[in-house]
């Protein structure tokens, strides 16, 4: 019987990013549905009742959401290719540290660094700026944060950059000035095919940010 | 392999899953309390990152934030297994374990720190998201089926926290009549072995709180 996997997803989103990333490193045939976040399809609400968010990752009929919830599933169920997570458990350890962190501070802290201003967007550039550089220190000399290919801390993390961008436009600040390193793993990354094709468009996310800005007042 | 060390503090609701895992797997290993308050070198020194507990060390090895500690636990040693062996199933797990940490934990922390309009909200947002746990536990002895498993160890402390934020918050959060299943699988929880005498009970929670209240 030949696997059924669908995708729902919102283009901009970094957490729909780390499975269109995970699904084209591992070379898997899948439909891609795209939804509008502002306007959510009965299928998602369906395949997402308890929290109605993408994305949704729908294997054969059966929904797994939460994207490194979904990204482990991927990861376990396809394991004969691209393996996201080291075989040693305290190696999965740190990977999901990590990716927890990434989850817990990247995103929150980006929120208020293009949604506020003044003394509030000061203070969310520097612990912005603070966790780059913590998670640069962790890279130290490896190509990857998975070693020699991508793995499951290298895709939670990069599927946010095109969203850095935003953030250094609307904060003034430049990441690759504080951690060239850091940028150095940027352009590692974006030379693999399934990280470049996964990412959406820099200046429609600008675009995307800029609607979002005037739909909360901000400006 | 190593020895085993858990840093803790022994009334935080994250600590107490780490002890249960070990135990139910009987793996032996040093407790070492904390004090929140004062924070340690080691504490410093194992978990720079968060400086938080519960922190797993292994053979000199660190391991923190628990959810992940009871996954390293569960791979490292096979016995007694907390997470299904089916993909789908595990998904599952770690969905409603994150689901529990992340809503029920939040928006009840949220309620009993909170007043008036934004109160009401997290309230409902708790109470909503208690029924959701309450709908999943009924018809089951536990989440994890005939005998407990990772969820269980997860939502371990809520219901003797929960009834400790009503005490010292005056809120309604664990109505007994509102969420029966929850209630009962509380009931089955607190009496196996390893769990007894290992959790902490609201009552606890409040004597806790009132010395440390009167120490400020």
């Amino acid at each position: 019987m030949a696997d059924e996997v669908v995708l729902l997803d919102f283009w901009p989103s970094p957490f729909g990013i780390r499975l269109r990333i995970a699904l084209a490193e591992k070379g898997i045939v899948h439909e891609y549905k795209e939804e509008d976040v502002w306007n959510k399809s009965p299928l998602l609400l369906q395949m997402n009742p308890v929290h109605k968010k993408i994305p949704v990752l729908i294997h054969n009929g059966k929904p797994v959401s939460e994207s490194l919830i979904a990204l482990q599933y991927i990861d376990e169920v396809w394991n004969h290719k691209a393996p996201l997570l080291p075989s040693d458990s305290y190696l999965r350890a740190q990977a999901r540290f990590w990716a927890d962190f990434v989850d817990k501070k990247i995103f929150e802290i980006g929120r208020q660094l293009w949604a506020t201003k003044g003394e509030e967007q000061n203070a969310a550039i520097k612990e912005f700026l603070n966790c780059i550089g913590v998670l640069e220190r962790e890279l130290g000399d490896k190509p990857f944060f998975g070693g020699d290919t991508l793995g499951f801390v290298d895709v939670t993390l990069i599927s946010h950059y095109r969203w850095f961008l935003v953030y250094e436009k609307f904060g003034n600040f430049s990441v690759e000035a504080e951690h060239p390193e850091f940028i150095a793993w940027v352009k590692r990354c974006m030379e693999k095919e399934s990280v470049s094709k996964s990412l959406p468009e820099q200046e429609k996310v600008y675009d995307y940010a800029m609607l979002l800005r005037k739909k909360f007042g901000i400006e | 392999m190593g020895d085993v060390k858990v840093i803790g503090a022994s009334l935080s609701l994250f600590c107490c899953r780490i002890e249960w895992a070990l135990k139910h797997k009987g793996i032996a290993y040093e407790y070492i309390e904390e004090d929140l308050r004062n924070k340690s070198h080691l504490l410093l020194r194992y978990n720079p990152v968060h400086k938080k507990v519960p922190v797993l060390v292994h053979g000199e090895k660190p391991v923190a934030e628990s959810l992940v500690i009871l996954e390293y636990i569960d791979e490292t040693w096979r016995e007694n297994p907390l997470l299904p062996e089916d993909p789908f199933e595990k998904a599952m797990v770690r969905f409603w374990a994150k689901y529990v940490d992340e809503t029920c934990v939040i928006s009840a922390w949220t309620a009993s720190r909170t007043k008036g309009r934004e109160q009401e909200k997290s309230l409902e947002a708790a109470r909503e998201s208690l029924e959701v746990l309450n709908k999943l536990i009924k018809g089951k002895k536990f989440f994890g089926g005939e005998i407990i498993g990772f969820l269980d160890l997860v939502v371990g402390t809520l219901p003797n926290w929960l009834k400790f934020l009503e005490e010292s918050e005056g809120i309604k959060l664990f109505d007994t009549k509102e969420l029966p299943f929850l209630h009962e699988w509380a009931q089955r929880f607190t009496e196996i072995p390893i769990i007894k005498g290992s959790i902490p009970t609201a009552e606890d929670l409040i004597n806790y709180n009132r010395d440390h209240k009167k120490a400020e």
